[in-house]
């Protein structure tokens, strides 16, 4: 077996890696828009979609069909191109994300030095396809939802870039397998305890970049009716969907490897010599992610949308001098070789 | 070395057609993405080059910042293409002209004479190990640590500077201050709880059937 995938020639191992990556992604974007109307449902004390299948299991499949058989209807006078190209430019940095991201030890599709500012460069280009979307749409409610989105964005990114700035200064390193080989040790070594400042502003940041609720004036249906999307249908729409959900388990998986020790187990090594299960694993950076996943989804049942001006004073005003305090903070520690984070 | 070639000259000529559809395209949104494309293609020849840091920060700063406040301020224009092309052949010998002579200038300074292959001979490939993020900071703050700290100083000038031109105060608009709102308690500042003795019994009856109408609705 091993011969035979040696024998293949590079560019063919690539693209099965590429596959074996984004087809269970895809997946979990399919599972996750059902589970985000289970749990939303539940806390509202309501079912959710329970017809298709068994409790509504096949849901997500019945949505992509019928997303698949609709007609996208070309507004006039909007700029054709574009409007095509916008929902491809918004989930190509979704998906080439995951490129270079770790989900064992060692286990890469590209193990590359500046891996964490290759992801930083990658999301924030995710940005366009909203920007493209709304300005070929020819469309008010189009414009200004871009023009939101896209306020809201760059502000957001300035916090969360100083806040990875604070992970890279204590692992010193900006390779994310070398940031997760940081945090070795158990659930306290972690660097959600010496960050934590920067990993709240992360985890808010990441969930005002992805345009989730309660940061989601981009589409603020109560307003622009569906802001930067109002003019797509059927599957144009379904890959604006697709990148958003995409975006969303990228986030939450980065805040699991960044922050909570990736693939570590929580467990002191001594307690689980002999229980595989507990050991360090693929699942243990799977159940963080599904954790974060679910925070996602229980703040959007939780919050009202946020105000614009209020969004805008957070961003510049509270998380940016927050970050840099925090950077300076850190640096200091990691120059005192402050245990059991930096003890030499 | 046949590959590498092959995406230099793929990344070069992206680069070249979208730096010519910046300034040929009439629309100027077009114009901007066409230059965010350069941008791209231009970060993946640094990457070619080995130098990653850079070519991702490139990506980082110029398409994901800069260029999308760019696009921002574009998408607001509502350009006139007639006005635009009005005076186009009047401009075009004083363009030309100083576009030749632009073209010259870099030619001379920028040609093989001072940066040819006997100047600067290609360099030796460096191996996986080697940390381009690192060098590159270890040399931006010993050896150019004084340009460095004056550019930043520059910039911060410049941010004071635009802020300065661009602020005003306007006493007849109301806004609200967030620090006020958000120490607001519950307790005394939003709502008042009064106590009264319970008047269900003195409460005819035709208004209390009332009162449980609008309760239920």
């Amino acid at each position: 077996m091993i011969e035979l995938w040696n024998a293949l020639p590079v560019v063919i191992q690539i693209l099965i890696k590429i596959i074996a990556i984004v087809l269970p992604l895809l997946g979990m974007v399919a599972y996750y828009t059902l589970a985000e109307r289970k749990v939303i449902g539940y806390i509202q004390v309501r079912i959710g979609p329970n017809r298709v299948g068994w409790r509504g299991s096949l849901q997500p499949i019945a949505d992509a069909v019928k997303l698949m058989m609709k007609e996208i209807v070309i507004p006039t006078k909007a700029d054709k191109v574009l409007f095509l190209l916008a929902p491809m430019i918004a989930i190509a940095p979704a998906l080439a994300a995951w490129a270079v991201f770790p989900f064992d030890e060692g286990l890469v599709l590209a193990d590359i030095n500046a891996g964490l500012l290759y992801l930083l460069a990658l999301t924030s280009l995710g940005v366009y396809g909203i920007i493209i979307a709304g300005w070929a749409s020819n469309s008010k409610y189009a414009l200004l939802g871009a023009m939101r989105s896209a306020a809201q964005i760059v502000a957001y990114e300035i916090a969360m870039g100083f806040a990875l700035v604070g992970v890279l200064v204590a692992a010193g390193s900006l390779n994310l397998g070398a940031i997760v080989a940081a945090q070795e040790g158990n659930l306290l070594t972690w660097f959600w305890l010496p960050l934590l400042p920067l990993f709240g502003v992360y985890l808010i940041s990441g969930i005002a970049e992805t345009n989730r609720a309660p940061f989601d004036v981009a589409e603020g249906e109560s307003e622009i009716v569906a802001g930067f999307h109002v003019e797509y249908s059927g599957m144009a729409f379904a890959v604006f969907f697709l990148a958003e959900y995409a975006n969303m388990i990228l986030i939450s998986a980065l805040s699991a490897l960044l922050f909570m020790g990736g693939w570590l187990s929580p467990f002191p090594q001594a307690w689980v010599e002999g229980i595989a299960i507990l050991g360090d694993g693929f699942h243990w950076l799977l159940l963080k992610t599904f954790f974060f996943m679910f925070v996602f989804l229980w703040l959007r049942a939780t919050f009202p949308r946020y105000r614009y001006d209020q969004i805008m004073r957070l961003g510049w005003k509270v998380f940016i001098p927050i970050t840099i305090v925090w950077i300076l903070v850190v640096a200091l520690a990691v120059l005192a070789e402050l245990p059991p984070w930096w003890s030499a | 070395m046949g590959f590498e070639k092959f995406l230099f000259y793929v990344f070069a000529a992206i680069t070249l057609i979208a730096a010519g559809m910046v300034i040929t395209r009439r629309n100027p949104v077009h114009a901007v993405l066409y230059l965010v494309l350069a941008f791209i293609s231009s970060a993946a020849l640094w990457i070619l080059l080995e130098a990653e840091f850079l070519g991702i920060v490139l990506i980082l700063v110029y398409v994901g910042a800069v260029m999308v406040l760019f696009l921002f301020v574009v998408m607001m224009l509502d350009v006139d293409i007639a006005t635009l092309r009005a005076g186009f052949i009047r401009y075009l010998p004083i363009g030309a002209l100083i576009a030749v002579v632009l073209a010259l200038e870099i030619f001379l300074i920028v040609g093989p004479a001072n940066f040819g292959l006997q100047q600067f001979p290609s360099p030796v490939p460096a191996g996986p190990d080697v940390s381009n993020t690192e060098e590159l900071g270890l040399l931006l703050y010993t050896l150019y640590v004084y340009p460095f700290e004056i550019a930043a100083v520059i910039l911060l000038v410049a941010i004071v500077a635009a802020i300065r031109l661009t602020l005003r105060r306007r006493p007849d608009t109301k806004y609200m201050d967030p620090a006020k709102q958000v120490r607001v308690k519950k307790g005394p500042d939003r709502i008042r709880i009064v106590k009264m003795p319970s008047e269900s019994a003195a409460v005819p009856a035709v208004a209390a059937s009332a009162a449980t109408q609008e309760s239920t609705e």
